[in-house]
C-alpha cells in the first residue's frame, strides 16, 4: 500500500511539473491580455504565447559565427534550472516526495546557475548590446538576491525552516494572526520578483528596441528553438514567483492530502490566486513608468531594507516573549 | 506566552507600529520634497491609528484626545500648511540630494538593531504589551536625527524635525500609555507654533541666501572662494 502510494506521489510530481509548465504561457498571455484591456488594445487571444512558442520550434537555427558551444548550452541549461525549480515548489500539494528538495536556499542557488549561464550567454557572442545587458542583468541580480536571501530568512525564523512545504504547512496549521514580519516580507518579494523577472519598472519585457532593455539584451542573438526555450524559461520564471507570493502568503486551499477533490479544489483556488495576482501585476505595470537603470539600485535597496525591517520586527516585536 | 496568544488588537497595535517604522525608513529614502511630506502624513496617520488602539486596549479616555489632537495636528494640519508653504515657495516639485541611499538605509538598518540593545534591559520594567514597540520608537527618533544630518533642504529637515517629535510621541504611548494630558496639549501646541514660526523662517532664509540650501549657510564671506 505504502508502495503504491509513493508511487501515486510521484506520478502527481511529474503531472504537477506538467502542469506547471504547460501554464506558464498561459500566465503570461492572461498578463499581456489584462494590460491590453487597461491599454485600450485589442489582446492577443489567450493560445498565442502557444502559437509563438510552436513557431519558434519550429524555425532554423542562426548560430553567429563567434558562438561558442556554451552559446549553444545556455538555453538548455537556463531553461532546466526553471523546469527543476517549477518540479521543487509546492504547486498544489505539500509533502509529495520532492518537497525534500523544496528549499527556498536551493530555489535562490538554482536561479543564481540559470542566470549565470544567460549572462555567459550574453557575453559570448561578443555583441555590444549582449555585454550590456549581461552586465545590467547580474547588478539587478546582486542587489535582489541579498534581499530574496532575507525573505527567506525571515520565513525560517517564523516557520522555523527553510523548506518550502514545511512552510506552507506550518502556515496552514497557525492560527489567524497578523504578523508585521511577514507583511514586510510580502513586500519585498514582491519588489525582489518584479526585479527577477523583468518587469516595468525595473526591465520592459515587451520590446526588444530600447537602449534601456536588460533581459532581450542577452537573448538578442537567439533564434528558432534556442529562443523559445529561453522564452519559456522567462515565462516559468515569473509564473515561479507569481505561485511563490500566492501558496507562501495565501497559502489555504492547497492540498494537503492526496485525493482528488482537494487536488481539484487546490487547482481552483490556485487559478483564482494567480488570476488575481497577474491583473495586479497588468495594472502595476501600466501605472507605473520604467526607471532609469541607475535608479534600479535604489528601488532594490528599498526591498532590501523592507526585508530587514521585517526580519528586525520578528526579532523585535514576535520572538521577545 | 507566545506572539500568536496575544489578542489581534494587540498583533494589530505592534504590526503599526512596525508600519510607523517603516514610514521612518520611507522618509530617509524619499528625495522627492512634496512626497516627503506626503510620507509624514501617513506616518501621522498612523501614530493616530496606534493610540486609538492603545486607548481601545487600556481603556485609557485622555489616550483618545490626544489621538484626535495627532490626527488633526500631524497627519492633516502640518502636511497642509508644509505644502502650502513649499508651493508658495515654489520648492514642491524640487529634488532634495538623499546622501548615498544605499548606505544611509544600512545605517538606518544598524541604529534600529542598535536600539534593541539599548532598550532591552529597559522593558521589563514597562508594563502592557507594547513594551516590545518601546525599541521601534526609539529607533524612529534615531531616523529621524540621521534624516536631519543627511539632509540638505531646510524643509525636509523641518519635517525630519516633526517626525522626531513624532518618535517621542510614540514613546509615550507606548513605554507608559501616553504623557499627562497637560503635558500633551503643551507639546502640541509647541509643535503648531513651532511649524508656523519653521514657515516664517524659510522665507527669511530665502531672502537672505537666495536658496532653501542649508549648506550656503556654512559660508560667512560674501565671496565665492
Amino acid at each position: 500500500m505504502a508502495r503504491d502510494l509513493s508511487a501515486f506521489a510521484w506520478v502527481l510530481v511529474v503531472l504537477q511539473t506538467a502542469v506547471f509548465v504547460a501554464a506558464a504561457p498561459l500566465f503570461a498571455g492572461w498578463v499581456k491580455r489584462i494590460k491590453c484591456y487597461l491599454q485600450n488594445r485589442r489582446p492577443p487571444p489567450y493560445l498565442q504565447p502557444y502559437r509563438d512558442l510552436r513557431k519558434l520550434l519550429t524555425k532554423e537555427i542562426v548560430l553567429a559565427r563567434t558562438a561558442s558551444p556554451v552559446f549553444r548550452i545556455a538555453p538548455y541549461v537556463v531553461c532546466g534550472t526553471a523546469v527543476l525549480a517549477a518540479a521543487a515548489i509546492p504547486l498544489l500539494a505539500v509533502e509529495l516526495p520532492v518537497s525534500a528538495m523544496a528549499d527556498a536556499i536551493v530555489l535562490v542557488g538554482l536561479f543564481a546557475l540559470g542566470r549565470f549561464f544567460l549572462a555567459l550567454a550574453g557575453l559570448d557572442v561578443g555583441t555590444a548590446f549582449g555585454g550590456m545587458g549581461s552586465s545590467r542583468e547580474m547588478m539587478v541580480a546582486s542587489l535582489a538576491e541579498p534581499a530574496m536571501l532575507m525573505v527567506v530568512f525571515t520565513w525560517s525564523m517564523v516557520a522555523a525552516s527553510t523548506n518550502l512545504s514545511t512552510v506552507i504547512s506550518h502556515t496552514l496549521e497557525m492560527e489567524l494572526a497578523i504578523r508585521p514580519s511577514l507583511l514586510f516580507a510580502l513586500l519585498a518579494l514582491l519588489l525582489v520578483g518584479i526585479a527577477e523577472t523583468g518587469r516595468i519598472p525595473v526591465d520592459n519585457p515587451a520590446t526588444h528596441l530600447e537602449l534601456t532593455m536588460i533581459h532581450e539584451a542577452m537573448i538578442l542573438e537567439y533564434t528558432g528553438r534556442h529562443l523559445a526555450l529561453m522564452e519559456l524559461a522567462a515565462q516559468l520564471k515569473l509564473m515561479i514567483y507569481a505561485v511563490l507570493v500566492a501558496n507562501l502568503f495565501v497559502p489555504w486551499g492547497i492540498a494537503t492530502t492526496l485525493t482528488g477533490g482537494a487536488l481539484a479544489a487546490a487547482a481552483a483556488a490556485l487559478t483564482a490566486k494567480l488570476a488575481f495576482l497577474g491583473a495586479a501585476l497588468a495594472v502595476g505595470e501600466t501605472a507605473v513608468a520604467k526607471m532609469r537603470v541607475f535608479r534600479v539600485a535604489t528601488f532594490l535597496a528599498v526591498a532590501f531594507t523592507l526585508a530587514l525591517v521585517g526580519m528586525l520586527s520578528f526579532v523585535i516585536l514576535e520572538a521577545s516573549r | 506566552m507566545s506572539y500568536l496568544d496575544l489578542p489581534l488588537l494587540e498583533q494589530a497595535i505592534l504590526t503599526l507600529a512596525a508600519l510607523t517604522l517603516a514610514s521612518a525608513f520611507a522618509l530617509l529614502a524619499q528625495s522627492r520634497v512634496v512626497a516627503t511630506i506626503h510620507v509624514f502624513a501617513v506616518q501621522g496617520f498612523l501614530l493616530a491609528a496606534i493610540t486609538v488602539l492603545v486607548a481601545l486596549d487600556t481603556g485609557e479616555l485622555h489616550l483618545y484626545i490626544s489621538a484626535a489632537l495627532t490626527l488633526g495636528l500631524k497627519a492633516l494640519f502640518i502636511p497642509w500648511l508644509l505644502v502650502r508653504l513649499a508651493r508658495q515657495l515654489h520648492i514642491l516639485r524640487d529634488w532634495d540630494t538623499v546622501i548615498r541611499p544605499g548606505i544611509t538605509l544600512l545605517g538606518a538598518g544598524a541604529l534600529v538593531i542598535f536600539c534593541y540593545s539599548v532598550v532591552q534591559p529597559i522593558e521589563q520594567y514597562a508594563a502592557g504589551t507594547t513594551r516590545d514597540a518601546i525599541a521601534l520608537s526609539l529607533a524612529v527618533v534615531m531616523l529621524s536625527l540621521l534624516m536631519l544630518v543627511t539632509r540638505r533642504k531646510a524643509v525636509t529637515q523641518v519635517v525630519a524635525f516633526m517626525a522626531l517629535e513624532n518618535g517621542m510621541f510614540f514613546a509615550a504611548v507606548t513605554a507608559t500609555q501616553g504623557m499627562p494630558l497637560v503635558v500633551e496639549l503643551g507639546i502640541a501646541f509647541d509643535v503648531l507654533v513651532a511649524a508656523v514660526i519653521f514657515g516664517v523662517f524659510f522665507f527669511h532664509i530665502r531672502e537672505s541666501i537666495e536658496s532653501l540650501d542649508v549648506d550656503q549657510l556654512n559660508r560667512l564671506s560674501e565671496h565665492e572662494e
